[in-house]
């Protein structure tokens, strides 16, 4: 055995500063919350690191990809820009879970410890280089997002909802593990980049691909595709609405980086191209038309994630450099989208009527009487639905455009025709909340605005989705830095 | 390796082998006349009150919980125990690197202990 | 060797203790079951010179984890469920023999389409198995994930007091 090195240089540490400096935040919160008992002080520790260390991976996007820590993960570049998404929305969800959380008296410090763990395990899962540091962050993740879903456990469901995300989790995490266990015993390697080496040398064979068909279902059920959906409904409505926004958005964004690096890294396309394209099509129609029938707002948000589970997918069958990009970029779009959204379901839970379980009917109203929630719920859904000058068109064109240049045109056509029909839940919402008269007021809501952070961190995601609209430059460079990345993760060393 | 291992499945067979051959001698061969006294539960020479079979509270779920991490947290204290020594004559600078790694852990999982005793979760 | 042997008579044994798991009609009997079931795969591990693997099994789960399921069931005060209607054995038997069947065809399909990869019963080496070749690995190039599943452990034991504690400040 070669031992040979010391300590890993020091750039490797600045290289993943994000990752230890969440760690070390995230343990000074469990200390604070231990011996200061302030809840507050944890909130502001928190977002403060996060908002520290999404300005540093922004400022790092540029730099071309590498491994730290001995060929554990990938930094800069593509994991740069996975690491900012995980972040972004970690941030969001700080600024507008605080308030919501304070308000049902659930504002306890390990909330914000629970939050950054899971953060620092999507960071490891979402730029991981090898199969131990993808299961070891997929598993810190899960973990904390369990405990999170069962915060508020006098709530309806609540429990049921942590209980069944929970027993699925592990038992597709059983699949996951029992994947990379064969692949081990098919290649004797667990790195990444190993992998296409050992495919050439060696008859993989049967237990390969039968490793790499349990590694995806283990993806699949992570990013909630639709053979393996079931639990998604459940438990974004049991949750507590921004965990719920923060579920659907960072923990799918990492599991998708990993199924990037893991199938565009590691192995053939030719092997995979098929099944991925087959689920992209049927998370697609089943995500669109179940959403049809929801009438409640959180089943519908949970059912619409499927649904753009599948449009990344789409992106990610075609199996291009450009489609790899491309989904990247729409998972950056979808999270701004699905936190704003679920944010503003968060506040409108304080409204009065329905408390938190929201049916469409429950928002008539609303938008008229707070113009801010209103206008922010519009942006998000019309983004949503890909209207046209919006960053969420942006974002189907360019996992669409690439499926049709692979061949996959049929996908293309199927997601177009799905967010058609996605338009009629989508503007149902809308329509209802800006069209429809509150019932009646005779019942003065108990509401008293959205706190200015929170409101800040809203309008902040109705401003994301608009700027990339009215100033073409940035996204065109966004663009260009998403074609350029792919390359060089086919590049990487 | 293997064969190193064969005294103990010896042994574990010569154990269950004993208790079986014990417990079936000593129905074939003991004479059996039952009456109510023998055949009550034994506590302690009490006489029983209620069904052994109660509802346990949640509490002690929580040690097992805790004690189970803990658990875990030694089991991948077995590996450096064997090899720190190796490391450090390796080189100096690995043995306090792994030292490092593991003090890191340590920490980590002390905390939790902190936690634990601070927000009461060890308390009856 | 005597592995190779040994491993395939291990794994009926815990084939059969899993399936006695999910047979019982008591709750404490379908624990035992487990147990052996468990030891088994501790055995498994021994065979494939796997050893701290095997008495890491036996330490933390036939040990601490059994000790979890055992809480359970008195925590939950379980009943046995009633016990089922007679299956006829002849239906059985006819079930697992089909099954064998089907599996023998199967491999001999399989193999006979070359899809199985050429069976070599190798003898790993001794060396791999051991604490000290794990630690060599772990505490170096996985000193990562080494690291994570301590903040994995942290959330776990403050998930546990989050969830079970009644008055939680």
């Amino acid at each position: 055995m070669d031992i040979t090195f010391y300590f890993p240089p020091l750039a490797d540490y600045v290289a993943t500063f994000p990752m230890l400096v969440l760690a070390v935040a995230a343990l000074l919160c469990v200390v604070v919350d231990i011996f200061y008992n302030d809840a507050k002080g944890v909130a502001i520790l928190a977002g403060a690191s996060l908002l520290v260390t999404l300005l540093f991976e922004a400022a790092r996007l540029s730099l071309p990809p590498a491994k730290a820590l001995y060929g554990m993960v990938y930094v800069g570049g593509t994991a740069s820009l996975v690491n900012m998404t995980i972040l972004f929305s970690g941030f969001l969800t700080v600024l507008i879970a605080q308030p919501y959380l304070k308000r049902l008296g659930r504002n306890y410090g390990e909330v914000y410890a629970l939050l950054l763990v899971a953060v620092v395990g999507m960071m490891a899962l979402g730029s991981a280089a090898n199969l131990l540091t993808l299961f070891a962050g997929l598993e810190t993740m899960s973990v904390c997002l369990y405990i999170l879903t069962a915060l508020v456990r006098e709530k309806d469901g609540a429990i049921e909802s942590a209980l069944k995300y929970f027993l699925l989790g592990a038992f597709s995490t059983g699949f996951l593990l029992y994947g990379i266990a064969l692949i081990y015993g098919a290649t004797g390697t667990m790195d990444l980049s190993d992998f296409a080496d050992r495919l050439a040398s060696t008859n993989a064979g049967v237990m390969f691909w039968g490793g790499t068909a349990l590694l995806l279902v283990g993806f699949f059920f992570k990013v909630s595709a639709v053979p393996f959906h079931m639990w998604t409904p459940d438990v974004y409505q049991g949750a507590p609405t921004p965990i719920s926004g923060f579920m659907a958005t960072a923990s799918k964004t990492s599991a998708f980086a990993a199924m990037v690096l893991v199938l565009g890294r590691a192995l053939p396309s030719a092997q995979w191209q098929t099944t991925v394209a087959i689920v992209a099509l049927l998370s697609m129609v089943i995500g669109n038309f179940v959403a049809l029938a929801q009438s409640n707002v959180k089943r519908m948000l949970a059912y619409s994630s499927i649904a753009h589970a599948g449009y990344v997918l789409t992106g990610i069958a075609s199996a291009t450099p450009e489609g790899y990009a491309g989904a990247l970029y729409y998972l950056l779009v979808y999270t701004v989208m699905n936190v704003g959204a679920f944010g503003v379901l968060a506040y409108l839970e304080h409204d009065n009527r329905q408390g938190d379980t929201q049916t469409v009917d429950s928002l008539a109203g609303t938008g008229q009487r707070y113009p801010l929630l209103g206008v922010v719920m519009a942006v998000c859904l019309f983004s949503l639905l890909g209207f046209p000058p919006l960053a969420g068109f942006f974002g189907k064109v360019y996992v669409f455009g690439p499926a049709v240049k692979s061949g996959l045109a049929w996908l293309a056509v199927a997601g177009v025709l799905t967010s058609a029909v996605s338009a009629a839940y989508y503007l149902r919402v809308l329509y209802v909340m800006w069209m429809k008269p509150s019932p009646d007021d005779a019942v003065a809501p108990q509401f008293e605005g959205v706190p200015p952070l929170a409101a800040v961190a809203l309008a902040g995601c109705a401003a994301f989705l608009l700027l990339l609209t009215f100033t073409p430059w940035v996204m065109d460079a966004a663009v260009a830095f998403f074609r350029d990345v792919p390359a060089a993760i086919v590049s990487l060393p | 390796m293997l064969a190193s291992f064969i005294p103990l499945f010896l042994q574990i067979l010569m154990a269950a082998g004993l208790a079986y051959t014990l417990l079936i001698a000593a129905k074939k061969l003991g004479p059996k006349r039952p009456n109510a006294v023998k055949t009550m539960a034994y506590e302690s020479g009490m006489d029983p009150v209620g069904t052994a079979r109660d509802r346990y509270s949640v509490k002690f779920y929580l040690v097992a919980m805790i004690f189970i991490v803990f658990d875990v947290e030694v089991v991948f204290l077995y590996p450096w125990a064997v090899t720190f020594r190796e490391f450090l004559t390796r080189s100096p600078q690995l043995g306090l690197f792994v030292l490092g790694v593991v003090g890191v852990f340590l920490a980590v999982l002390t905390l939790g202990l902190v936690y634990d005793i601070k927000k009461g979760g060890l308390e009856f | 060797m005597l592995a190779p042997v040994l491993f395939f008579l291990f794994a009926a044994v815990a084939i059969a203790a899993s399936i006695g798991t999910l047979l019982a009609r008591n709750p404490v009997n379908s624990a035992l079951s487990l147990i052996v079931n468990l030891l088994a795969v501790a055995s498994l591990y021994l065979t494939l010179n796997a050893a701290f693997i095997g008495i890491v099994q036996v330490l933390v789960y036939a040990g601490a984890i059994m000790v979890l399921f055992l809480f359970v069931i008195m925590l939950l005060n379980l009943e046995a469920t009633p016990v089922l209607e007679a299956i006829d054995k002849r239906i059985l038997a006819g079930y697992a023999g089909g099954t064998l069947l089907l599996g023998a065809i199967t491999y001999l399909l399989a193999r006979g389409l070359g899809a199985l990869p050429t069976f070599e019963i190798a003898e790993s080496a001794a060396a791999t198995g051991t604490p000290r070749a794990l630690a060599l690995n772990l505490f170096t190039t996985y000193a990562l994930p080494f690291e994570l599943i301590g903040l994995l452990l942290l959330v776990a034991t403050i998930g546990a007091v989050m969830i079970a504690k009644k008055r939680f400040v």
